[in-house]
């Protein structure tokens, strides 16, 4: 077994699931000789040819728009998006017939596709290449969106996904792109979309989180007292989201404080919030806290880990709900 | 009823000074008045110079960790130099992508600000009083539109100015820039498109970007007036946005100019172009360098010595230098910049927000979070 990063994760997890499936396709900008801006598709339109990994004019409508075309015909398109910030121009063509079609059609026409995006901040990269944009598409109906933080789970939900019948929102998280390797079979495996991952088991209190933050909140952890139990879960998927786990944890613990990058109104620390005061209010010994990006611009690089929910942030959270 | 022929043209290619810095006698007559005086290629061969200087040390500072990601200019001044020259500072408008600093700053934009915002400081994209540009634009194909629109209100209020927009070969890919030139034509509004056609969008080069076999057929469908231009020659640049500019101000509505030039570096600091580039065409486009061209031009009308070009050297140099450090002493934004900005007066909970720094609410507001009302009992 290979210790991996995230990036060469992906890259195995997209060779081997087109050597299986030559209905798997990759269309991007840049994605082919390139091997994509941060080369997680390096290698394959070598291995694959000109045909099954596309070099696309510049326009991202024009991308996803055909790729739900593919995806109708009997293809398997594996779009990517270079950043988060340049989903727009693609946006009425995942939300409006993406994630509609199923519905609209009876069942009659689905879209498996599977849309590849890096996103987040921590990098130092210019505006509009640091955003976190999960609750914008967990909100509109008929996408799943899934965000993995580690090489393990990212390839086994990027198989699930790319197998899944519905479209997917695949947002890796490019902070952690090359920051962390652990090692990934080389097996075919999957991990469960849906499904969140207990991090850490604890008693005290349940922080719940996903992307790059799972890996500040693993550093505040570091910083609290031995004695403060923590359980720690990374959701994996935003949505549909896992109910079960997140609920059984705050019945055990009480406490919950949910961290993440995207900005705090209307974010997903506020569903997750309402779902534990739906399910759970009478376990609650402290108000659930968020620790979240401001409701801002997210700011050019100089001050960007003032936005984000660095470790101290999510420490000092931790520590409020448990002295409440 | 036989068949007949629909639609007819042809798109016209216009080089005035060649690749030896020779000027064509015909076409430089033709421009009369318009034809630049020697001071203004001297001048712009100094602007030039300098942005080139400019351009190459900001690739150092992001090589050297004191910058982030930089879009370098090389090779592409014409353009920009060319076609800003014909349009009036402070009157007409520049909406530019990200590789027209030589633009820009002809226009009045203070050139450490273009340092500042690739240096991850929102400073940098502020616009002062009078300077008629927009920020720097990063998402592709998309600002095409606002000069549209900032064309549209000029011919509204009946003021008289011009928008200029400027874009690479691949925005005219994004279906943004479809609707800004249709608008444009359907509105009949002053306003000039300039492709800056340099080859490549990253790794995709220009036969995979469009099947069409030039940019400038593209306007076509969109009923204007368009053209091909030897984007490193300052002449024919300024003198086809000349002929744009004269159209919008009679009121005859929108023009498109292809630029063909060469993106001399990578693509951005982020990018290592010889993955994808052949390095013999990279070679033969150094030989076209506008740089070269207008110094070889001046030197042919002795109006240029290597003494002058020594002083120029030393000079961009300085020039350079002092805005690099303006750059840099900068203080350190202040965090509550973050917030300032978002609307003329922040929401309440936007200013609790930026006042505690915090997106928890126990601490920061003791009664929201009950705490006050526990602490009475
Ligand atoms: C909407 C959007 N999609 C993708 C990108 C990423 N990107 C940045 S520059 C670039 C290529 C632009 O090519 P072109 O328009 O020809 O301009 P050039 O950089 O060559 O001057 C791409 C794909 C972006 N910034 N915006």
């Amino acid at each position: 077994m290979a210790e991996l990063n995230l990036v060469q994760a992906i890259n195995l997890a997209l060779a081997q699931e087109m050597e299986r499936d030559d209905r798997v396709m990759i269309l991007g900008e840049d994605v082919g000789l390139n091997g994509g801006v941060f080369r997680v598709t390096d290698g394959l339109q070598k291995r694959f040819g000109e045909d099954r990994v596309v070099d696309t004019p510049l326009a991202e409508s024009g991308i996803l728009g055909t790729s739900i075309g593919l995806a109708i015909n009997g293809m398997r398109p594996v779009p990517e998006i270079q950043f988060e910030g340049f989903l727009g121009p693609a946006y009425d063509q995942i939300v409006h017939h993406a994630g509609r079609m199923r519905t609209r059609t009876r069942g009659a026409v689905t879209v498996p596709m599977t849309v590849r995006v890096p996103v987040g901040g921590g990098i130092h990269a210019p505006e509009l290449h640091s955003d976190s944009p999960e609750a914008i598409y967990s909100h509109h109906v008929g996408l799943k969106v899934v965000m993995p933080s580690t090489p393990y789970d990212a390839k086994g939900l990027l198989l699930a996904a790319i197998r899944d019948p519905d479209p997917v929102m695949f947002f890796e998280p490019k902070r952690v792109y090359r920051s962390y390797k652990e090692e990934v079979p080389e097996d075919d495996y999957t991990v469960e979309i849906g499904k969140a991952k207990i991090v850490s088991e604890g008693d005290d209190v349940t922080v719940i989180t996903w992307g790059a933050t799972v890996f500040q909140a693993l550093a505040a952890l570091d910083e609290l007292p031995e004695d403060v139990s923590v359980e720690l879960i990374d959701m994996r998927t935003i949505y549909p989201m896992d109910e079960d786990t997140i609920v059984e944890s705050v019945m055990k613990t009480g406490r919950c404080v949910i961290a993440h990058e995207a900005a705090r109104t209307a974010g997903m620390g506020a569903e997750i919030a309402t779902i534990l005061q739906e399910k759970c209010f009478l376990h609650l010994e402290a108000p659930v806290q968020r620790v979240t990006g401001f409701d801002t611009v997210m700011p050019y690089y100089k001050l960007e880990n003032h936005y984000l929910p660095e470790a101290p942030r999510i420490k000092e959270a931790i520590e409020q709900v448990l002295a409440y | 009823m036989p068949r007949k022929v629909a639609y007819k043209t042809q798109i016209e290619h216009l080089q005035i000074l060649d690749e030896n810095g020779k000027l064509d006698a015909k076409l430089a007559k033709e421009q009369g008045k318009h034809l630049l005086s020697d001071e203004q290629v001297q001048q712009s061969y100094e602007h030039m110079t300098i942005c080139r200087q400019y351009d190459e040390v900001a690739f150092k500072l992001q090589r050297s960790g004191r910058m982030g990601t930089f879009p370098q200019n090389k090779g592409q001044e014409a353009v920009a130099i060319g076609s800003a020259l014909a349009a009036r500072k402070g009157q007409d408008w520049l909406v530019s992508a990200y590789r027209e600093n030589a633009a820009l700053f002809m226009h009045g934009l203070p050139m450490h600000y273009v340092l500042t915002y690739w240096m991850g400081d929102e400073r940098g994209s502020k616009i002062p009083e009078g300077v008629k540009i927009t920020p720097l634009s990063v998402p592709i194909g998309t600002h095409m539109l606002h000069a549209t629109g900032i064309a549209w209100a000029a011919k509204i209020r009946k003021e008289d100015s011009v928008a200029l927009t400027y874009f690479g070969d691949g925005a005219t890919s994004e279906g943004d820039f479809h609707e800004a030139a249709n608008f444009a034509g359907v509105l009949k509004v002053p306003c000039i498109f300039i492709c800056q056609n340099n080859s490549w969008a990253i790794s995709v080069p220009r036969e995979k970007q469009t099947a069409s076999e030039t940019f400038a057929q593209k306007a076509l469908a969109y009923g204007m007036p368009t053209i091909q231009v030897d984007g490193n020659d300052l002449f024919a640049m300024y003198a086809a946005t000349r002929q744009a500019h004269e159209r919008a101000r009679k009121g005859e509505g929108p023009s498109f100019i292809e630029a063909v030039t060469y993106r001399l570096a990578d693509h951005t600091t982020a990018d290592d172009a010889s993955r994808y580039r052949d390095p013999k065409d990279l070679d033969a486009w150094k030989a076209k360098d506008p740089l070269i061209r207008l110094r070889k031009y001046l030197e042919s009308k002795d109006l240029w010595t290597d003494e002058q070009q020594e002083a120029l050297e030393a000079k961009a140099k300085a020039i350079v230098q002092e805005v690099v450090k303006t750059a840099e002493e900068m203080p350190k934004p202040d965090i509550t910049d973050i917030f300032d900005y978002t609307f003329e007066e922040l929401p309440e909970s936007l200013r609790v927000q930026r006042d505690t720094m915090r997106t928890t609410s126990l601490g920061q507001d003791p009664e929201q979070a009950g705490l006050g009302a526990r602490a009475a009992h």
